[in-house]
């Protein structure tokens, strides 16, 4: 059997009196997709680069490839892995395809600095200075430089964090090209959607622990066979009708916003839309939706995970410890 | 078939270095345009000009031989001023001395105070003696010579070399490091496969680059303003230089290796040269400061540099028979590195 390309074993690093990764175990097979997600300050950073070899843990075991750091094969483990930190700033008077160039003369084989640019569709910018692109062409560029060295397993810090969609969607589809090549990710996220677009298995992280882990489907089924109805109204609603004639299992209310936990099943809804209409209500931006990593992270630690209004409630950021820096 | 793709890593590395560098004008500006702005400020300021002869304000005796011989001297400027102007002139430090022809003598009027007072007094006396008949006993030839490499330039150019090797190696070498850190950059590279060794060494080949062209530049700006020659060996001159520029690219090193942000850095490089702006004898000689002092400033490595680099220049000193610089140089640039390479982070 072969080596897992990620293996890791109770490792912890400790910031001062900050426990920022707590005895953390993974094992990610070579061709796997790994997220690992949480809020900003669960640890998903320290951990990816303890993983990365860049920052020193203090104790545990960490190997890729089977390969433990510092038994002086570290740069035999580097040909094999292509990194995207958060944010690093490349040289600012480089060209896009010299800075594709110089980080490929980095790597005993890997793609020419023209396939980076087709690749990452930066045709029109290659001759741009790099500090002349916007945020999310450098992220571009930034995993044009992870791919340069044609790695069998790739680490991806917060990628798509502030990119607009179009931008996120032309992430996924490269990473996803890579997948299809054979190789592993680790990406880390704070978007649960991404995490659900690309991965096979998710870790959730919250103050540096891994509170699940498992495939997307498995944690949110996790959940039981639910899904949530949502809609806002201005009438009062007779909550205490919706819970005693057991027609949802729970009634979260914040302002005007109502969310409904009920089965998954078309007729829990329709007894739910029966008992809205009985009493008169008219619910504004209706929508049903299945449960998602969000709800999962929601039910695990009682906070939501993002602070975007996207399909949930409109919930203030969580208080999480500020991100720990090395 | 086309060939397969594969850059070298120290050769990209040295590429982007050198890149980086002319593609920020503002370097440009420090490296070639400051020093070149300073040579001339100083070089004019300075400039050598022939000493002015005394001149001297005449009243009276407009018959007199003797008083028309000192009107006509190439040896004073003298020129005929009434009584009261001519005291006036006096006053005002626009002449040295007033000679008056009263009752068949001259009179001479001066500032006791007055340093060109006595030269004007034995000049005209001179020449007042010589109208009148004197013969000098004993022959006396004079021979003005222009000596070249004695003139303030000459001292001024090499000084200004060294200055700027300091300059542009400490701050390419050990601020370019620390921003690079503070971007991260250096963390990025530290995940690649990429050799340590290639990436200071890339530091190493792009700086000598420019110092090839900043001493060039320097040289022949010296030698077409102001007539300043290498009388020594150019290659001396250059192999000084390599030297300096090791020595002061290992200092910057040990800043460099650990400093995270800029503003930090920027205190530390100032702190390192201001000191020798001051006293290493860049623009003037370290020998006004008290004899006390001379032998720690003859540590510092711009005082090294700067010597070495006067004494090559001038041919005084070839670069294999120079012992104390080197030391001093070599010394520094071992000690820099040492202490850069224990202490150095990538993050």
């Amino acid at each position: 059997m072969t080596a897992p390309a990620i293996f890791c074993q109770s490792l912890v690093k400790r910031y001062g009196d900050l426990v920022a990764v707590n005895a953390i175990d993974l094992e990610i097979r070579a061709g796997e997709c790994f997220g690992l997600l949480g809020p900003n300050g669960a640890g998903k950073t320290t951990t990816v680069e303890m993983l990365e070899g860049l920052t020193e843990k203090d104790s545990g075991v960490v190997e890729l490839f089977g390969i433990a750091w510092g038994t002086g094969q570290d740069r035999q483990i580097r040909q094999r892995v292509g990194v995207q930190l958060q944010d690093t700033q490349l040289a600012d008077k480089l060209r896009v395809d010299e800075v594709f160039t110089l980080f490929r003369s980095f790597y005993p084989r890997g793609r020419t600095p023209d396939e980076l640019v087709r690749l990452m569709e930066l045709e029109a910018d290659q001759k741009k200075y790099f500090s002349a692109l916007s945020g999310g062409l450098k992220q571009r560029v930034a995993l044009g430089c992870a791919l340069a060295g044609d790695p069998e397993l790739l680490f991806l810090d917060e990628p798509t964090t502030g990119l607009d969609p179009r931008a996120r969607k032309l992430l996924w589809s490269v990473v996803e090209g890579f997948r299809s090549r054979g190789g592993t990710v680790l990406i880390t996220t704070h978007y649960m959607e991404e995490a659900t677009a690309l991965c096979d298995r998710v870790a959730i992280m919250d103050r540096g622990k891994i509170i699940a882990q498992g495939s997307p489907r498995s944690l949110v089924d996790g959940l039981g066979l639910v899904q949530f109805v949502e809609f806002e109204t201005t009438s009062p609603l007779d909550e205490q009708a919706f819970t005693t004639r057991g027609l949802v299992q729970a009634v979260e209310r914040r302002g005007v916003r109502y969310r409904l936990r009920l089965d998954r099943s078309l007729s829990a809804m329709a007894r739910v839309l029966d008992e809205l209409a009985r009493q008169a209500v008219t619910p504004v931006g209706l929508s049903a939706h299945q449960a998602t990593l969000d709800d999962v992270f929601l039910a695990l630690t009682g906070r939501a995970l993002t602070t975007e209004p996207e399909n949930g409630l409109v919930v203030p950021p969580p208080k999480a410890p500020a991100e720990a820096a090395p | 078939m086309t060939e397969p793709f594969s850059p070298h890593p120290l050769a990209e590395l040295t590429k982007a270095r050198l890149r980086e560098f002319v593609r920020e004008k503002g370097i440009l500006f420090w490296v070639f345009a400051f020093p070149l702005l300073m040579a001339i400020g100083l070089g004019v300021a300075f400039r050598e000009r022939p000493a002015e002869p005394p001149s001297v304000a005449v009243v009276g005796g407009e018959d007199v031989p003797a008083v028309r011989a000192l009107l006509e001297s190439k040896e004073l400027h003298a020129k005929r001023f009434d009584k009261k102007q001519a005291m006036r002139a006096l006053s005002r430090n626009k002449v040295d001395l007033v000679v008056e022809w009263r009752s068949n003598r001259a009179v001479m009027r001066y500032d006791a105070m007055a340093e060109g007072a006595p030269l004007a007094r034995a000049v005209a006396n001179d020449v007042l003696q010589r109208a009148a008949g004197r013969s000098d006993r004993l022959p006396v030839a004079a021979r003005p010579e222009k000596r070249p490499g004695a003139r303030y330039v000459d001292f001024l150019i090499p000084g200004l070399i060294g200055m700027n090797v300091m300059g542009t190696s400490m701050w390419g070498v050990g601020y370019n490091l620390v921003v690079a850190r503070k971007r991260r950059l250096l963390r990025r590279y530290a995940v690649t496969p990429m050799r340590r060794s290639h990436f200071l060494f890339s530091y190493f080949i792009s700086r000598s680059t420019f110092l090839v062209v900043e001493l060039a530049v320097l040289i022949a700006f010296g030698w077409i303003m102001f007539g300043t020659k290498v009388q020594g060996s150019i290659p001396g001159v250059f192999s000084v230089a390599l030297l300096g520029a090791a020595a002061f690219a290992a200092i910057s090193l040990i800043i460099g290796a650990r400093v995270e942000n800029t503003e930090s850095a920027n205190g530390w490089m100032n702190f390192v040269q201001l000191p020798m702006w001051v006293l290493s004898g860049g623009f003037f000689s370290y020998e006004r400061f008290p004899e006390l002092l001379h032998e720690p400033i003859r540590w510092l490595p711009l005082t090294a540099l700067c010597d070495a680099l006067r004494v090559v220049y001038s041919g005084e000193a070839a670069f294999r028979t120079l012992g104390h610089e080197v030391i001093v140089l070599g010394a520094w640039s071992v000690a820099g590195f040492l202490i850069a390479a224990r202490t150095f982070r990538w993050q």
